[in-house]
């Protein structure tokens, strides 16, 4: 009977050796595609019993996990919750948003760069814990940006960045309305769930990060693109005479602009500076049709449109300059009109590219990436995207924007004893909502700290009250006071 | 033969100062996993880690003396890797308790229970051993065996004392204990399927019609086999249990084929489960379902496939070395404890423990293939190769079910998971084929002379017809 018995064993070893084989297959071929299936709780669960890393601006932790007594380890919570909701995101079972989710892998512990950590904590058999993110805000700042916002009247859309100029930076990031993510990093799953359908139905988008995420006519703030695109072409400067008057009529077309109060800007013929300061449509009509698509969407790709450039939040809108505009619609892009759109950190980009001699610098929110006991791992560079315009240029508009918040159209943004720069901007949607108000800015003229832009949406303000700077001016204001005398 | 030439001038060593030894490291590997387990989930090293150490070596170490008073010459690797096995599967049905208990489970007390269990297997061990010096007595129980075996089979279907847990009709309920008479079942029909067929394996081998190109049995003996196909499929419909089918007719199969070294039995019985397995997946629309959830089971996530899917994502999640004993999620696995057991261990142990398991499995069966191999008498060699073939298949089938290699069937793994019937039999089972052993192992009784030993195990055999 021996003979078949071997038969049997080899049967039996091909058995085994086939578990063995499809062991391989299931636990190490397919372990990486298993765990990013979306079905897998696993990984979640594994971030939700961990330590995560906190998220800090200055010394304070604005999102923290501490220990929890349910069967999570730790509960996820923020400290100031709204102010700060559009840069943190939220955390919760189900997804993460803004650098929760952008600086997952440092927060969870995974990164490479914590792989010490890691081995240490393996070593000493502890719980391995998350690393730390310093973000690049200044609470000053954002406190007055969000309290700005808050004190708008009734029930205003609104969205605030600050960037310092020099590196990029992004100072402040306030957004309205808002969420809290605390709701969000409930271990009830059940009320997440609620709160994220509830939000998600809102037809005020409280989820979106308005900073980055919306687009809009920029208005007025969009003719220091074109006065930069003017002073490039060579043939201007701040003190250049320029075509003024009551109205420009639209290449291509019987229709006739006029000026936002119905005003002739001070005459015929004034300067550039003058233009900039009563915020004259004509001259701005005229400059656009004069300069054409390319040049004006050279100009603003050169500043950052048609692009995105934050890389450490997700949800970023593109600002566009669209190149296939006809003459008509290029000279109405002049004024921020017609298809030009942007996000108020393109605003305030180009605000900042001209306080830092015409470099724009790419915007970060995450400064520093800490070892769970706070050394520093890793540090944000400061990083120059493009050169938009020469630095002679950059003086010339600086000193036109000066003479703007000077005595010009945004006045509600001077801070005594410092030289501001800054412009307003009212731009028009559809005849039934009200306009858009902004504001963008830089202080002081000289060594700008900060530069600034302020969006303000469907607010209850009347529509001839908003001329941008009495909406967007003292929010703006008061960041830059706050980042000046920190 | 080579095996034979070498077999013939060959005296076994008894070896069981190694057995002591490998005894010792798998006393490590249940003591120190139970010790990692308090370590991973607790913190601390359990309480009573003395106590249960304690416990444990005693079984052991009580079995070690048994089988060097009562069988010296019995292989010495079999216990090491069953108490390993044994061990391991403690500490992990210990880590799942200590979640279970954790999350606020009634039920989280599987770990002593299931100690108490090998208790009484050990306990069988040691009695079977001392109570039965030659297997060849039990050939005298042949019919009865068969006989019971099959009672045991039918029991669950019975009213009052059947029951159905979880969907499947395997347990009995005798005073106040849960029982799967199963797991003795399969002991039972090996016993008779060995007495059986070396008795009539002449004719088996020999009578009947040649048609075409298959020598068909005679009528008469084609009985027991169709009796054995009539049970598993039995068990397929009414228990829809194709892993418990699979088992008894392959046993029955592997054992027809190496008594009667025709492998034309295998094409006969081969084609009847076939064909059977194809009705039931025809008639038997929960067959169909099953199979379905195998191919894939991601479509029916979260759904009739959470336990198969869970357990495919615990062992990708534990990769090549595990998360760690208290570091995963293995109480995600319904049946983590039982027949998900190897889920546990790949999720927290990784590739590298789910491999040395089926290693260990593939070792057992390998020792009780071998006692086949060198057993002197027809029974005897039969009985470890039916035993060998029980661990074999069950082994692959639960373990291949529970890492998709095939569809997903109710067993447990033996040793490994939690479960009295199963454990308590297999005890049994490694006392029989240590017993075979040690009669296959010991010097031949002198009257014979020792070139013919081999020659005399197999006296009866018939010439060849290749």
């Amino acid at each position: 009977m021996n003979k078949p018995i071997r038969v049997v064993s080899v049967f039996c070893l091909l058995l085994f050796l086939a578990l063995l084989v499809n062991a391989t297959y299931l636990m190490y071929v397919r372990s990486d595609a298993l765990s990013e299936d979306p079905n897998n709780r696993r990984v979640i669960t594994a971030t939700f019993s961990r330590e995560r890393g906190a998220i800090l601006v200055g010394k304070d932790a604005i999102a923290r996990s501490v220990p929890s007594d349910d069967k999570y380890k730790f509960q996820r919570t923020y400290s100031q919750p709204f102010k700060y909701a559009p840069i943190t995101g939220y955390f919760s079972w189900y997804d993460q948003t803004g650098v929760e989710r952008s600086q997952n892998e440092v927060l969870s512990g995974d990164d490479s760069r914590l792989f010490v950590t890691r081995l240490v904590d393996l070593l000493s058999n502890s719980d391995p814990k998350g690393g730390n993110v310093q973000l690049t805000i200044n609470a000053a700042a954002q406190d007055a940006a969000w309290e700005g916002l808050e004190a708008l009247p009734g029930d205003a859309q609104g969205a605030v960045v600050a960037l310092q100029p020099t590196t990029g930076r992004v100072l402040a990031m306030a957004s309205t309305p808002t969420f809290d993510p605390n709701k969000f990093a409930s271990h009830d799953f059940g009320a997440v769930r609620d709160i994220s359908e509830q939000l998600n139905d809102d037809p005020r988008d409280p989820l979106i990060n308005r900073a980055t995420g919306t687009t809009l006519p920029p208005g007025s703030t969009f003719k220091l693109v074109t006065a930069a695109a003017a002073i490039e072409s060579g043939n201007y400067d701040a003190d250049s005479m320029v075509p003024g008057g009551f109205q420009f009529k639209l290449p291509q077309s019987t229709a006739v602009i006029r000026n936002h109060d119905g005003g002739n800007c001070g005459g015929d013929r004034i300067t550039m500076t003058q233009a900039m300061q009563v915020s004259c449509n004509v001259t701005f009509l005229s400059l656009a049709n004069d300069l054409g698509v390319e040049a004006m969407a050279d100009q603003a790709e050169k500043f950052g449109f048609n692009d995105t450039s934050l890389e450490d939040l997700g949800g970023q809108a593109e600002s566009l300059y669209p190149r296939d505009m006809d003459p008509p619609q290029t000279a109405m892009s002049g004024i921020g009109q017609s298809n030009v759109t942007a996000t108020p950190l393109q605003m305030a980009m180009v605000a900042a590219a001209i306080a830092n001699d015409g470099d724009v610098m790419r915007p970060y929110v995450v400064d520093e990436v800490r070892a769970p006991n706070l050394s520093v791992l890793d540090r944000t560079d400061p990083q120059s995207i493009s050169k938009a315009i020469s630095s002679t240029t950059a003086e010339e508009l600086t000193k036109m924007l000066v003479a703007t918040v000077d005595s010009g159209t945004a006045t509600p943004a001077q801070i005594p004893g410092v030289e501001v720069a800054g412009k307003t901007g009212t731009a028009q949607s559809t005849p039934e909502r009200p306009p858009y108000a902004w504001f963008v800015s830089f202080a002081p003229a000289d060594d700008p700290q900060v530069a600034v832009a302020v969006l303000v949406q469907s607010s209850d303000t009347s529509r001839d009250e908003i001329a941008g700077g009495r909406l967007g001016g003292p929010i703006a204001k008061a960041i830059m006071e706050a980042v000046i005398n920190r | 033969m080579s095996q034979t030439g070498t077999l013939m001038g060959f005296v076994h060593r008894r070896r069981r100062g190694a057995e002591l030894f490998l005894l010792v490291l798998a006393l490590m590997v249940g003591i120190g996993a139970y010790a990692a387990v308090g370590l991973g989930v607790e913190g601390v090293v359990p309480a009573d880690l003395v106590g249960y150490g304690g416990w444990l070596t005693a079984l052991i170490v009580g079995a070690h003396v048994t089988v060097r008073l009562v069988a010296p010459y019995a292989d010495p690797v079999l216990l090491p890797l069953v108490a390993a096995l044994n061990g391991l599967g403690l500490a992990v049905i210990r880590r799942l308790d200590l979640t279970y208990e954790a999350n606020g489970l009634d039920q989280h007390t599987f770990a002593r229970q299931q100690l108490t269990w090998m208790t009484l297997g050990v306990i069988l061990f040691v009695a079977t051993l001392f109570l039965l010096r030659d297997h060849r007595v039990l050939q005298r129980f042949t019919y009865t065996a068969g006989l019971l075996g099959i009672v045991l089979l039918i029991l669950p279907f019975l009213p009052v004392i059947g029951r159905e847990i979880n969907g499947a009709r395997i347990w009995i309920n005798v005073v106040g204990f849960s029982f799967q008479p199963g797991e003795v079942a399969k002991v039972l029909l090996v016993i008779a399927f060995s007495g059986y067929l070396v008795l009539h394996r002449d004719a088996l081998a020999l009578a009947g019609n040649r048609i075409l190109f298959i020598d068909l049995p005679r009528g008469r003996d084609l009985g027991p086999i169709l009796a054995m196909f009539g049970v598993s499929m039995m068990i397929l419909v009414l228990q829809n249990d194709l892993g418990s089918s699979l088992l008894f007719f392959g046993l029955f199969l592997a054992m027809l084929y190496v008594a009667t070294e025709r492998p034309g039995w295998l094409v006969v019985g081969g084609l009847l489960f076939g064909a059977g397995a194809l009705a039931a997946y025809t008639l038997v629309g929960n067959v169909q379902r099953r199979f379905d959830i195998w191919l894939h089971p991601m479509d029916y996530y979260p759904g009739t496939s959470f336990q198969p899917v869970e357990a495919m994502f615990g062992m990708g999640w534990g990769g090549l070395i595990g998360r760690g004993l208290g570091n995963g999620f293995p109480e995600r696995v319904p049946f983590a404890y039982s027949d998900f057991i190897l889920s546990t261990v790949g999720e927290e142990l990784g590739l590298t423990a789910v491999m040395a398991i089926v290693l260990c499995y593939g070792l057992i069966v390998e020792r009780a293939l071998r006692i086949a191999l060198i057993s002197r008498d027809g029974f005897g060699k039969l009985m470890a190769l039916g035993l060998g073939a029980i661990i074999a298949l069950q082994v692959f089938v639960v373990v291949g079910g529970v890492t998709g290699l095939i569809p997903l069937t109710g067993l447990t793994t033996p040793f490994l998971s939690y479960g009295g019937s199963s454990l308590v039999a297999n005890w049994v089972v490694i006392a029989l084929l240590l017993r075979i052993s040690d009669q296959a192992r010991r010097p031949a009784p002198r009257l014979e002379p020792v070139d013919d030993s081999v020659a005399d195990s197999e006296s009866t055999q018939v010439v060849k017809l290749r």
